[in-house]
């Protein structure tokens, strides 16, 4: 496994921890009603699970296990991949931030995060479906190297 | 990968793109309030993101990665996955469609009924495929026996 495949799976597992200690204080919350404003908490919950977690996982096990790119560039630009990978991850950080306090009591510039947040996270999801919409081909569509070839 | 793969995965990234486009849209609209008729397609981010992203990419990668059913590399009657296909595509895009078509056109309530009738279709015709090819490496399916 490459390093950035290992990257974008190890991240995974750690937004996955990080998601799931939120959601267990989401749930204590509705059992023990310690704090009607933790609430603002379930968007942040959701995304860190669907987004952190589970596309960032399937992100980076298609980074390392789909076909290849081509011969020389195996796995296309992997510059790409690295940006996708800052983009996704700050926009879900400031998400994370910005959008609790801003239904508590909106500010200039937690709506700003928000938009902010908004075009980090499209921009990686969209780079992210380029890197690996080259790689989803079939068999026959992968050039084999011939015994002739350089 | 199989031909039915590469569509599968195919649609699941054109999903993904789209769902999280219009998951960006409502984000930035809870702090800038400048497009209220972006939140009809809320129920359509869910779906595409859900089952026409992760679910559908999950299965695509399953039919191709999933163990050969004989030496030939056999995967099985690919014809359920075919339709499995279909009805989840379907049922997403009726999902996404009925809130907006819905402020148009009254009586529209069937559509979520044949949408959930699609995923259930969905489900039920990938185990059909799918069920035989998860086996240990080497034993031989018990029809093909």
């Amino acid at each position: 496994m490459h390093r950035q495949a290992r990257v974008y799976i190890k991240t995974a597992f750690v937004q996955l921890l990080i998601s799931l200690f939120i959601g267990a204080l989401l749930l204590i919350n509705t059992g023990l009603r310690w704090q009607s404003g933790l609430n603002v908490l379930l968007p942040v919950y959701y995304h860190l699970l669907m987004v952190g977690w589970a596309t960032q996982l399937i992100g980076g096990v298609a980074l390392w296990m789909f076909p290849v790119h081509s011969r020389e560039r195996p796995r296309g630009d992997e510059r790409l991949g690295w940006i996708a990978y800052g983009a996704l991850n700050g926009g879900l950080l400031i998400r994370a931030i910005a959008e609790p306090i801003h239904t508590l009591e909106p500010r200039d510039w937690s709506a700003w995060g928000l938009v902010g947040a908004a075009l980090l996270q499209v921009c990686a999801v969209w780079l992210l479906v380029v890197i690996l919409w080259s790689r989803v081909k079939g068999r026959s569509e992968t050039r084999r190297p011939r015994p002739g070839d350089v | 990968m199989p031909g039915l793969s590469v569509i599968m995965v195919r649609i699941a990234l054109i999903h993904l793109a789209v769902g999280a486009t219009i998951g960006g849209l409502l984000l930035a609209d809870k702090g800038m309030h400048l497009w209220s008729w972006i939140w009809m397609w809320r129920p359509g981010h869910i779906h595409m993101m859900l089952s026409g992203w992760t679910v559908q990419f999950a299965w695509g990668v399953a039919i191709w990665i999933l163990p050969r059913l004989d030496a030939t590399g056999s995967r099985g009657a690919l014809w359920s996955a075919w339709v499995c296909c279909v009805a989840i595509n379907g049922g997403v895009a009726l999902i996404t469609l009925y809130a907006p078509l819905a402020r148009l056109i009254d009586h529209l309530e069937w559509m979520l009924s044949v949408a959930a009738i699609l995923y259930v279709i969905a489900a039920l015709t990938f185990v059909h495929h799918a069920w035989r090819r998860v086996r240990p490496f080497g034993a031989i399916p018990a029809r093909i026996r």
